[in-house]
């Protein structure tokens, strides 16, 4: 039986550099998350047919839209599409109802008006239908180009950064009607955004997407807390990203031990990994627990390290802290706690913190190919079965 | 009031902005989504009777319109006809001395058409004829509607390549603009005056209406 959902296969050298494969089963919806310039668009204007790439494949519900092997590239008229771009992209000379009724090609025209109607009713613009894009505010325009996409009665549904031309409580508002709207969904959602908390919201996967690659796919969850490589970790955002040694294993607490900078680490059962080989870790900021001065906690036993306050930022609720362990600058660990929490402990810059990081919390990556290299991308096949983390 | 100078140069000014509009409308899409090897070059030459003095440019259409030229060989074989001091032979150097007061406004009012909004066309299931009518026509009317107004004043204005291949010929070739001259130059101030009169006014008309058009039309997108 055919895969009912989608599934993308691009590769090429130029213009754009493309890697790309996943898959987005239907109702569920994929986050492709990269940079600005890693291809997240291309990839989007790939699957809808208004881009072709030197190879590849794609495939939804059960129709092969482009398989450069066998020579089929369907027009981005036959894919049945739907597409929110990034600015909308509504037609400025028509109405909200006429521009969704544009979508309607495939209806008899008896029947366009009423379901253009009801889809933008289900959007909640009633009482807007015959006003011009201009007349609307970004998020009335949003809503309009999802109604639009909607209409196409589409196998899939491509949002290209839909939220980046909003403001914050539109976007918040958005985001519930999107939540809310995805559970009557049954196709494939591919969503683009470069922001990582609006993939963690609304995405079921997420899929890391660099220079035209796609790096690693998972949930949310494990991809920002178990990357794949120390490239994904940076593209996640973790800050806290080192080199060390693996130093022994233990069959009775199921534990290894790493040497970092000299300091012995406890980390989660890793037997597969030799002792004296090279190895990247990382720790999210929530995994270093700062001790409280007056108190010490149950935290202070795993893993507690000592050292200075070597940057203090206030943002608001929030502060970020550099810590140099041991004093030192090469050994600088990130975390953030509420203001008022540092505050109580008087933690400002040039003071003396200990710190404790969750064992649990560490996850170890395959080492750059040369030492002290941070960007670089050296996961292969064995390397990644040998760190158990899913390309 | 040479009232036939005035029809012709209405007649001359209808046909030119009748055959640029769809000529206009093709390349100035062309030139706005397509890039080629040479564009620039084209694109200079499509501009240059902006800048030539208009009996350069008369002097050359006469060269090539004149009768040892292939070109008026091949236009004779074809029509019967002469191309030089005939209305035939005013219409086309009309086309050509007013290609970038045409081609240039609808380049632009197609290169305003973000990319994305065709995309969504196509994404929308609409055939190219269907975008092309129903989405890129639409977007490009105000500057289409302008370089047609422009085209047409100009040419009702046009002088020196008039009279460089068409001549003075009343009823042919005699244009508002060439009878205007002569006007002047019998010491006939009142004719004179009252055909420039008349011309200043349909410019006007004309150019406050490709405003009040596009205006209107900028107001409501």
């Amino acid at each position: 039986m055919n895969f009912q959902g989608l599934e993308v296969e691009l590769a090429q050298e130029r213009p754009i550099p493309l890697r790309a494969t996943f898959r987005c089963d239907p109702g569920r919806v994929l986050a492709l998350v990269g940079p600005s310039g890693s291809g997240k668009t291309t990839v989007l204007r790939a699957i809808a047919g208004l881009y072709q790439p030197a190879h590849g494949r794609v495939l939804c519900h059960g129709a092969t839209w482009l398989d450069t092997a066998r020579g089929i590239a369907q027009s981005a008229q036959r894919r049945q599409v739907g597409f929110v771009f990034q600015n909308y992209a509504l037609f400025p000379h028509l109405s909200a109802v006429a521009n969704i009724i544009a979508a309607m090609t495939h209806v008899p025209e008896a029947q366009r008006a009423d379901r253009a109607r009801s889809l933008l009713s289900r959007v909640h613009l009633d009482g807007l239908e015959d006003r011009r894009p201009a007349e609307l505010s970004g998020g009335q325009q949003q809503r309009v180009a999802v109604a639009r996409a909607l209409a196409r009665d589409p196998a899939v549904l491509l949002l290209d950064e839909p939220f980046a031309a909003v403001d914050r409580v539109t976007r918040r508002k958005l985001y519930l009607e999107l939540a809310e709207m995805r559970r009557e969904l049954q196709m494939p959602v591919v969503l683009v955004t470069h922001d990582l908390d609006e993939a963690a919201m609304l995405a079921d996967e997420m899929c890391i997407l660099h220079h035209g690659a796609t790096l690693q796919t998972g949930a949310p969850f494990t991809v920002m807390t178990r990357p794949a490589s120390m490239l994904v970790a940076r593209l996640v955002d973790l800050k806290n990203i080192f080199e060390a040694r693996v130093a022994a294993h233990s069959d009775e607490t199921a534990l290894t031990m790493i040497d970092w900078e000299g300091v012995r680490l406890e980390v989660g059962h890793a037997p597969s990994l030799v002792a004296g080989s090279r190895v990247a870790w990382a720790i999210p900021a929530d995994g270093v627990i700062v001790h409280r001065r007056d108190r010490p906690s149950r935290g202070e036993h795993e893993n507690p390290l000592h050292g200075v306050i070597a940057e203090f930022v206030s943002l608001g609720a929030q502060a970020e802290l550099t810590i140099h362990v041991n004093g030192k600058a090469d050994m600088a660990l990130h975390t953030t706690l509420s203001t008022h929490v540092a505050d109580r402990n008087r933690l400002t810059k040039g003071e003396p913190i200990g710190v404790s990081l969750l064992a649990s919390a560490i996850h170890l990556m395959p080492p750059p190919e040369v030492p002290g290299e941070r960007g670089s991308e050296c996961v292969d096949d064995s390397a990644r079965k040998r760190f158990g983390s899913a390309p | 009031m040479d009232w036939s100078a005035f029809a012709l140069s209405l007649e001359l000014a209808g046909w030119t902005a009748l055959l640029l509009g769809p000529i206009g409308i093709l390349a100035g899409r062309a030139l706005a989504w397509h890039r080629f090897r040479g564009q620039a070059l084209v694109e200079a030459l499509l501009a240059l009777p902006l800048v030539l003095p208009p009996t350069v440019l008369g002097f050359y259409l006469l060269l090539a319109f004149g009768a040892s030229s292939p070109f008026e060989r091949w236009y004779q074989w074809l029509t019967g006809r002469p191309l030089v001091f005939t209305f035939s032979g005013l219409v086309l150097a009309s086309l050509i001395i007013n290609l970038p007061f045409a081609i240039q406004p609808m380049q632009r009012a197609f290169e305003a058409i973000s990319t994305d909004v065709r995309d969504a066309a196509a994404c929308c299931g609409m055939r190219p004829w269907r975008i092309f009518t129903r989405v890129e026509l639409p977007l490009a009317w105000p500057g289409i509607a302008s370089a047609l107004v422009l085209t047409f004043a100009h040419t009702l204005g046009e002088f020196g390549v008039v009279l460089m291949v068409g001549g003075n010929i009343p009823g042919e070739t005699r244009t508002i603009a060439v009878a205007i001259y002569d006007r002047v130059q019998a010491f006939d101030d009142h004719g004179a005056g009252v055909m420039s009169a008349t011309l200043l006014g349909i410019s006007l008309v004309a150019i406050l209406m490709v405003y009040a058009t596009t205006g209107w039309r900028v107001r409501r997108l």
